[in-house]
């Protein structure tokens, strides 16, 4: 955002109605504007549904949306555009499944609200990088932990790191698959307490 | 997501976040990546934007990771890897510490004490990797020596996800209760005399002291413990009864089939302004639903809409009645 090519093309593409963006603009697109709202998406979900088990699925669900509607027009606000689709998401399926609507329906009201406050998001950018990367390496599982350690700390390939914590290759990538994974969902969904409190 | 999709692309979100993972992992850490890999990696990208979303998300997670590559250690020698992972858990393990004062036992294990006010909720990491959140108005101490794991519940509620280790069990005391975990998550909630464990998941084991003497009973999962000084009962709860006691996770409280005082007590443990219920007839009506646990007022409406009720509202109390 503070490359000048960028903010430029930013602009040109924000005074078309309906311009379109190539794949690799709307990939980086949803990487650096989407992605940072995950947090408050995720709780605004939580909150707003009791069985947390779904969760993830209506995540995914705003994702798909998003990220296929920005492919035909940028919007303009990504931030309530999100939200947007999060609230239509979820008064969709309140109305099928009649669970809590009383209650559901007093959090759906308070949402613009929420899309309009400014997130914790916004801080993250600030933050040192190093820090919060290193604070959720350390939230992962002990092995995870261990095999995302020697990859990205010790930069030692698959073979050296089974050799390291004395198992084969395939469980090395067994533990990094689950590590990137459970990497994925702190960085992007549960950034720790400690972290924002500094 | 068009019906045509849905059912090409049955998995589950997180199915499908694993499948992404495994992608990545394979194309930049393990051996051996060819141009048949790429093209099926292509097709399967192109298939659905849930796996494009997916891949693009742990793609991403994982190029943050590499600047842990700054904290490179030279030429990392065998042997050298325990001490080095302790020196970054530390680190973390100092991050989490809130509002903590130090002090050590008799023993000389150092002790910090963890305490949240009314509405407060954190969560701290110990460095083995075991995660504590602790609910509203709790205060508990942790003695984490490495050797030694064991935690006081002195007031209040917390929820644990213990990672097992064989050699130093954790332990949680409250009063004259002991919570031993065998690899575990499990919440404790202590409330005057009364202690309450749900274990969502894993086994551990359950001891309690009282003037009749000990008992000890194993706890599997969904087991419910209820301990007061005079009395011990194990029920098996259905998951969701555990799901709704983890509500405050969420910030939500849960209610099923509560009364209007039962509801009111859990409100009032999470603010300063008390919900009083100045009438015995209302005090029983039944009450459903999930609700903000910072938003008395919220409650407090809805139970003036539908059940009719006067509300008085002063500086540190809401009086309702009939």
């Amino acid at each position: 955002m503070t490359q000048t090519t960028d903010a430029s093309l930013e602009g040109k593409t924000l005074r078309l109605p309906g311009a379109a963006m190539t794949e690799p603009e709307l990939d980086a697109w949803f990487v650096r504007e989407v992605l940072p709202l995950e947090a408050s998406l995720m709780q605004y979900l939580n909150r707003n549904w009791q069985d947390s088990s779904q969760v993830e699925d209506f995540r995914q669900d705003v994702y798909i949306k998003a990220y296929e509607a920005a492919r035909n027009e940028r919007p303009k606000s990504v931030r309530s555009f999100v939200f947007a689709i999060a609230r239509n998401l979820l008064i969709d399926k309140v109305r099928r499944s009649q669970i809590v609507p009383i209650e559901t329906a007093v959090d759906l009201d308070a949402l613009n609200i929420a899309a309009d406050e400014p997130g914790a998001e916004r801080s993250v950018i600030a933050r040192d990088e190093l820090r919060l990367v290193k604070s959720a390496l350390e939230r992962l599982p002990k092995r995870c932990r261990e095999a995302v350690t020697l990859r990205k700390i010790d930069g030692l390939s698959t073979r050296e790191i089974a050799v390291r914590m004395g198992v084969s290759p395939r469980t090395v990538d067994a533990h990094l698959v689950e590590g990137y994974a459970h990497l994925a969902d702190i960085l992007y969904g549960q950034p720790d307490v400690a972290d924002k409190k500094a | 997501m068009s019906d045509q999709m849905q059912s090409q692309q049955p998995q589950s979100a997180s199915e499908i976040r694993v499948r992404a993972s495994e992608w990545l992992v394979k194309r930049y850490d393990s051996e051996g990546w060819s141009d048949s890999d790429q093209t099926q990696l292509n097709s399967w990208l192109a298939e659905a934007s849930a796996h494009k979303i997916a891949y693009l998300r742990v793609e991403a997670a994982s190029k943050r990771a590499d600047r842990l590559g700054a904290l490179r250690r030279p030429a990392p020698a065998p042997g050298r890897l325990i001490p080095a992972l302790k020196i970054v858990a530390v680190a973390a393990a100092i991050v989490v510490i809130f509002g903590a004062s130090f002090f050590a036992t008799q023993r000389g294990v150092p002790e910090k004490t963890y305490v949240t006010g009314i509405g407060g909720h954190e969560t701290l990491t110990l460095r083995d990797g075991s995660r504590i959140e602790l609910n509203t108005d709790t205060s508990l101490r942790v003695a984490d020596s490495g050797a030694k794991r064991v935690v006081s519940l002195e007031k209040g509620e917390a929820y644990f996800q213990i990672v097992h280790d064989a050699t130093h069990p954790f332990v949680v005391l409250a009063g004259n209760h002991r919570v031993t975990d065998l690899g575990t998550r499990f919440l404790v909630r202590r409330n005057n005399d009364t202690l309450r464990v749900s274990l969502l998941e894993g086994r551990a084991q359950f001891d309690t002291e009282d003037s009749h003497g000990k008992q000890q009973a194993t706890l599997n999962p969904g087991d419910v413990v209820i301990a007061t000084t005079t009395s011990l009962s194990i029920t098996q709860a259905p998951t969701q009864t555990l799901d709704d006691q983890l509500g405050w996770r969420r910030g939500v409280l849960v209610f099923r089939h509560a009364t209007l005082a039962e509801a009111a007590a859990e409100f009032n443990r999470y603010n300063p302004q008390k919900i009083v219920v100045a009438d015995s007839h209302i005090a029983r009506l039944n009450i459903n639903g999930a609700l903000r646990a910072n938003d008395p007022k919220a409650f407090v409406r809805s139970m003036k809409v539908f059940f009719d009720l006067r509300v008085e509202e002063r500086p540190d109390t809401i009086i309702l009645s009939r």
